[in-house]
């Protein structure tokens, strides 16, 4: 199955019954795996006349209290921008799937990593996050898309899947045997009081600074909870790794196959793997520091997970960069390299 | 063990479909698998490819940058990636729409007329499979009741009646000697 299948198979799964989305490589075979399968369960399938129409579809039965998501890809996701900030700023639970390709601007249509910014600082305008959940394996598309349904409404607020046109498209075996958790009640939908209870209303507007201020105040201390319990990274070889490389979705295959090469060679090499990129998973990074003397972030863009990685790691030992950007990959070899040249091998 | 392919030709070869039956094989005998189609702006006639791994061990990148087998169908592809195949490596070569012999001297050729054969089945678009069936017999991997299962999940229901076909042209690739 193609990883872009995963999710929206998976979506289903999680009760999603509400898709909204418009054409663009490389994710559209999610909007087909919708088209052909809503139908059949009484779910809705609807292409919407443009990126912003969809998101604010969302917007709509996202406020009804029911599962819903949309996808595209880095241009769409820009378009959507206005409409994210809108859910948080309302605290309404959705799915946003970003397969991202080259940009800026209408870029290209390789898989690219270039919008981890926008995706783990908002994207939108105002003080908000969105949880971000990286997939490396289309196995991974398949359970974070639950996940990522099940976080959005356990704080309320929007989760995205940062995925790239690589594991979109390629196809691995898959299992869906997952446990789903429980929908968490929502009293706070909008779906007619039939007069037993006092309306409830969906908004994101406060004219009153105070008010305003006191909102932010509030969706930051959950984001504090969130970044304490929901930090998640996979710690491959860590124990005892000296020359840390870092990296989050398909960078991190690549860069597996380089830690695996310079172990064989004696290099202490390890590698962290955020799974969620926001929260970014500090806890991870400062345990490294104990044993690093060199952290690499192996990325699909011009250097934009490094100032996390500086930042968790308080810039205590360097922290370099290897990357391709504009829709190209960089191979095994390429990342093996920098490890030579980090461990002082370089050139032997 | 691991084993790195990649197909590459012409869009509408069918090089992603090769791909996908080796991949389904290769599931059906437990096997670690990944498929990576490119998908660039490719249409019928534009250049193709896809990388497909099989390995006893989780597969790390799906990206090949050094295939242990290319299966070539036109000249720009054996052009471009002769040189990235692995030492020791194999080398498959649709010699009817590739009339050049491959340079190198450290990898095993195979030169199989699979358009030709093709045509003279009847079948002038299942050079593809003609390619599959040399490569299986090749490595010793043709498993009858494998390649018919795998095949039968590549073919969607409504285009059954091409099964027969599909594993026609298999065998003749699997059968022939240059």
């Amino acid at each position: 199955m193609k990883g872009n299948e995963a999710i929206a198979e998976a979506a289903i799964q999680a009760g999603c019954r509400h898709y909204f989305g418009y054409p663009i490589t490389p994710q559209t075979e999610i909007a087909a795996y919708m088209a052909k399968r809503m139908p059949k369960i009484g779910g809705t399938f609807l292409q919407a006349e443009s990126e912003i129409a969809a998101i604010n579809m969302v917007y709509g039965v996202s406020s009804t209290g029911k599962r819903v998501m949309t996808s595209s890809s880095s241009p769409g996701i820009s378009l959507k921008g206005e409409g994210i900030s809108y859910l948080a700023g309302c605290d309404l639970p959705a799915l946003i799937v970003n397969c991202q390709r080259g940009g800026p601007g209408l870029g290209g249509i390789q898989p690219s990593q270039s919008d981890y910014f926008q995706a783990t600082r908002g994207g939108g305008h105002g003080d908000y996050h969105m949880i971000v959940l990286a997939p490396d394996s289309v196995q991974e598309m398949a359970e974070l898309t639950i996940r990522g349904f099940e976080l959005a409404d356990e704080y309320r607020m929007p989760s995205m899947i940062l995925a790239d046109g690589t594991i979109g498209q390629m196809m691995e075996p898959v299992s869906f045997d997952f446990e789903i958790k429980e929908m968490p009640e929502k009293p706070w939908t909008t779906t007619g009081t039939k007069m037993q209870r006092p309306h409830n209303i969906v908004n994101s507007l406060y004219l009153k600074p105070e008010v305003l201020e006191q909102k932010n105040f509030e969706r930051y201390e959950k984001y504090a909870v969130i970044c304490e319990k929901e930090q998640r990274a996979e710690e491959y070889l860590m124990d005892d790794a000296e020359i840390v490389v870092t990296a989050f979705g398909i960078a991190a295959r690549v860069a597996k196959n380089a830690v695996n090469a310079a172990r064989a060679e004696g290099i202490k090499a390890g590698m962290i793997r955020p799974v969620t990129v926001w929260p970014f998973p500090e806890k991870a990074f400062k345990k490294a520091l104990g044993t690093a003397k060199q952290f690499i972030s192996v990325e699909l863009s011009m250097g934009q997970m490094i100032e996390d990685v500086k930042l968790a790691t308080e810039c205590r030992v360097p922290v370099s960069l290897c990357c391709r950007v504009g829709g190209m990959i960089p191979s095994p070899d390429q990342v093996y390299a920098a490890i030579r040249e980090a461990a002082g091998k370089a050139g032997e | 063990m691991t084993r790195e392919y990649l197909f590459a030709g012409f869009g509408g070869q069918g090089l992603l479909f090769s791909g996908k039956v080796l991949a389904y094989k290769g599931l059906i005998e437990d096997k670690q698998v990944s498929w990576l189609p490119s998908y660039g702006p490719e249409m019928r006639g534009g250049t193709a490819n896809c990388s497909v791994i099989l390995s006893d061990e989780p597969v790390g990148a799906p990206i090949i940058a050094h295939p242990d087998v290319l299966v070539a169908m036109n000249l720009p592809s054996l052009d471009k990636y002769e040189s990235e195949v692995k030492s020791g490596g194999v080398i498959f070569v649709d010699s009817t729409l590739i009339e050049r012999k491959v340079e190198r001297e450290d990898v095993s050729v195979y030169y199989v007329p699979a358009t030709r054969l093709a045509g003279e089945n009847g079948t002038p678009t299942l050079a593809n499979m003609i390619l599959m069936g040399k490569l299986l017999q090749v490595f010793d991997e043709y498993d009858e009741e494998h390649v018919n299962t795998a095949l039968g999940k590549c073919i969607s229901a409504r285009h059954a009646d091409l099964l027969g076909m599909n594993l026609k042209c298999m065998e003749i690739g699997r059968d022939y000697q240059e």
